[in-house]
């Protein structure tokens, strides 16, 4: 569950991703979990690895607890580590950005969770951050990047908080401002309120990213632009959650012994 | 002082509010021997000391109602050198723990508002928003707070309290007595810090003389400087018993009984309530009785309590298996009592307020945790960072820092108020605490 968007997530029993369902997050949690249980149903009738019934199921992120359909509930501190983990084989620095909060988790060589750091006040360094400005210059978000990309010249943005950051754009454009430049420098803010939580957290190599927003090319390379470290990213960037639960899950039936809280 | 105010002071205060108040005791104490009142049946049933303790911070409410008609009353900071207004029959009030009452009865809000609409700022500690709320409105849980004739701050805890007596001072036209304790960077506070504290408590004492209409008594002084040391030893051991695996109590029953250390220090009773404390829990510890059970965790807390969330976080954590079994607030208390030497009573005392873990480095307060870490056994840390409370918080970040680099400690970092819930999101909270939980495997 979570901040902007739903996914779920099924895997066979070695633990590979086999089949995802991904929607905008809807406030009527329960009508959304039945709704994709029973698209799941379909997506499984085809499939040789059925999917059993009744499904095992783990649900972590915001509103966890009113999943009534799942037999536990983890955070998505947890998960997404175990997520990636499982993805790309080796501990380091997560950083996920999602569309209305982010983290840092700073995972062990035997992909345990050591530190973590989330931002769950302030939405200036998450996707929020890009989907305002992106409504305010009329442009898709799948455009972002490659404008943010396109530009040699940056502006400087001064507003640290996501509502007057667009006030800031409007008046930007009103002085007559090309749009890339301003687009650049939304994308710089924004990584660089990233880099100093990975700084709160400290950095442990590799660094890896996960989120929805991590899909933006720009992200990524003004990332590594900012802290000059390799960047890895898993195939499925935005399904690394829900990814990690549908683990703990398969964990947890197997070895009949479950891990998280029930709440 | 009339008669008849006389009377109704000796009746209610002396005869039939303490009658009424140790009925109660005796019913709670019936009671308790029956099922437990926490929801979670994790945690122990509590402590058999509890309807005593109930009783003694009642009465020392209902005399505070009716002490203006007979003493002389003194409101002074939790940190201030108390001993020598006791010596001189000063009813003593702490705003602070009236603060925390009502913060656990859940009022401080309400209160504070009052205070706010004042135009006291909303980054102001939320005690003396509480407490400045309660003067502006006339309200108050404990039914009535007495006028004070005296007032003493000092600035060991922090500067806050300052501004806040002034604007008592200023209210109620009594003299403010201050003490000045210079903050302690290092390890030792320097000679003339020492001495300017001391010329200060010095000078303060005709001062309370002159309030009080008496003059103080040596040998009354020094038998209340003894029964305050004996209480902070008392409480010293009662802290280190938690050493034990499983803790016989929480942080959490350590919180609620530390009243009397605070606003009660100097009295016999005081001392007697933490011998039989301390008896109980040596009976727990030879039962095997365990605070939490089962014990899975043991955790410090840093920081002032959540005084309005006690019994949902300590549910929270027992669920879990987890313990706080030790806090850097309920030491502050205990820490000192060492430095209390009978036969130097004066120049013990400057130590003692002048050495309070608030007054000295942020270095002296993580050395203090990773040494309460490797006695008590500890798996983790939780950091309240209270808004209120800068000279607490402040540091914090760069304690936790080293507590997971080089102590290899996990330290979660809380967000919230020690009195103003308008400051704790719950679903903040409860989700950082459980990433935090799942991460020490439970």
């Amino acid at each position: 569950m979570g901040s902007a968007t739903v996914k779920i997530v099924g895997v066979d029993e070695q633990g590979n991703l086999e089949w995802y369902l991904l929607e905008p997050a809807d406030a009527r949690v329960e009508q959304q979990v039945e709704r994709f249980l029973a698209r799941a149903g379909e997506a499984g009738a085809g499939n040789p690895a059925a999917v059993p019934t009744p499904v095992p199921l783990v649900a972590t992120g915001y509103g966890r607890k009113l999943v009534r359909q799942a037999s536990g509930v983890v955070t998505e501190i947890t998960c997404h580590a175990k997520g990636v983990f499982r993805e790309l084989q080796q501990g380091g620095t997560l950083v996920d950005i999602g569309g209305q909060d982010s983290k840092v988790i700073s995972i062990g060589t035997h992909g345990e969770v050591l530190d973590f750091a989330m931002n769950d006040k302030c939405a200036a360094g998450t996707g929020r951050f890009l989907e305002n400005a992106a409504r305010r210059l009329d442009l898709p978000l799948e455009r972002l990047g490659p404008v943010a990309l396109a530009s040699a010249e940056e502006v400087t943005l001064s507003s640290t908080c996501t509502v007057f950051a667009e006030s800031e754009v409007v008046s930007l454009l009103a002085h007559g401002v090309p749009v890339e430049p301003i687009v650049r420098g939304l994308h710089r803010s924004l990584i660089k309120r990233v880099v100093a939580m990975i700084r709160s957290v400290g950095l442990r190599r590799p660094l890896m990213l996960s989120g929805g927003v991590v899909q933006n090319p720009a992200i990524v390379r003004l990332l590594q632009e900012e802290t000059g470290e390799e960047i890895l990213l898993p195939h499925h960037p935005q399904l690394m959650g829900a990814y990690g639960a549908a683990l703990v899950a398969l964990e947890s039936g197997n070895s009949g012994r479950f891990t998280g809280g029930k709440e | 002082m009339k008669a008849r105010e006389k009377a109704e002071y000796y009746l209610n205060a002396r005869v039939l509010g303490p009658a009424l108040l140790r009925g109660q005791r005796w019913a709670a104490e019936a009671r308790a021997r029956g099922a437990s009142p926490w929801a979670s049946s994790h945690l122990a049933p509590p402590l058999s000391i509890s309807p005593r303790l109930k009783e003694l911070v009642a009465r020392h409410w209902l005399e505070g109602r009716y002490a203006n008609v007979s003493r002389r009353v003194a409101w002074v900071t939790s940190g201030a050198p108390v001993e020598f207004l006791k010596a001189l029959d000063f009813f003593v009030l702490y705003p602070e723990n009236h603060g925390a009452i009502c913060g656990t009865a859940r009022c401080a809000v309400d209160l504070a508002t009052f205070a706010e609409e004042a135009g006291y700022s909303r980054d102001i500690c939320s005690y003396a928003r509480t407490d400045l709320g309660s003067l502006i409105s006339g309200r108050t849980p404990v039914g009535r707070l007495p006028r004070p004739d005296l007032l003493l701050a000092c600035t060991n805890i922090c500067q806050t309290v300052l501004f806040w007596y002034w604007v008592l001072a200023n209210h109620f036209r009594v003299p403010l007595i201050v003490i000045d304790t210079p903050f302690v960077y290092r390890e030792e506070a320097s000679p003339h810090s020492l001495d300017y504290v001391r010329r200060q408590i010095e000078e303060a004492i005709p001062v309370a003389e002159r309030v009080a209409g008496k003059v103080l008594n040596p040998a009354r002084f020094d038998r209340v400087g003894q029964l305050s040391r004996e209480a902070c030893f008392l409480w010293l051991e009662i802290l280190e018993r938690n050493r034990h695996e499983p803790a016989p109590i929480t942080a959490f029953d350590e919180f609620v009984h530390m009243a009397p250390i605070v606003e009660m220090r100097g009295e016999a009773f005081t001392v007697d309530f933490y011998a039989a404390m301390l008896e109980e829990v040596d009976r727990r510890i030879a039962r095997g009785i365990s605070a939490v059970r089962p014990e899975r965790r043991r955790l410090l807390w840093d920081n002032l309590p959540i005084w309005y969330r006690l019994r949902y976080l300590a549910e929270q954590l027992a669920e879990r298996g987890v313990a706080i079994v030790a806090s850097t607030y309920t030491n502050a208390w205990g820490e000192l009592a060492p430095l209390m030497d009978p036969d130097h009573p004066l120049e013990s005392m400057v130590r003692a307020y002048t050495y309070p873990v608030l007054n000295r480095g942020t270095g002296h307060k993580l050395s203090t945790m990773e040494r309460m870490i490797r006695d008590y056994h500890l798996d983790g840390v939780i950091l309240h960072s209270d808004r209120s409370c800068k000279p607490y918080s402040i540091g914090q970040m760069d304690q936790r820092d080293q507590l997971v680099g080089a102590m290899r400690t996990p330290a979660l970092l809380l967000e919230a108020d020690h009195n103003d819930s308008r400051c704790f999101s719950e679903e903040q909270v409860s989700n950082r605490l459980a990433a935090f939980l799942e991460m020490l495997g439970v």
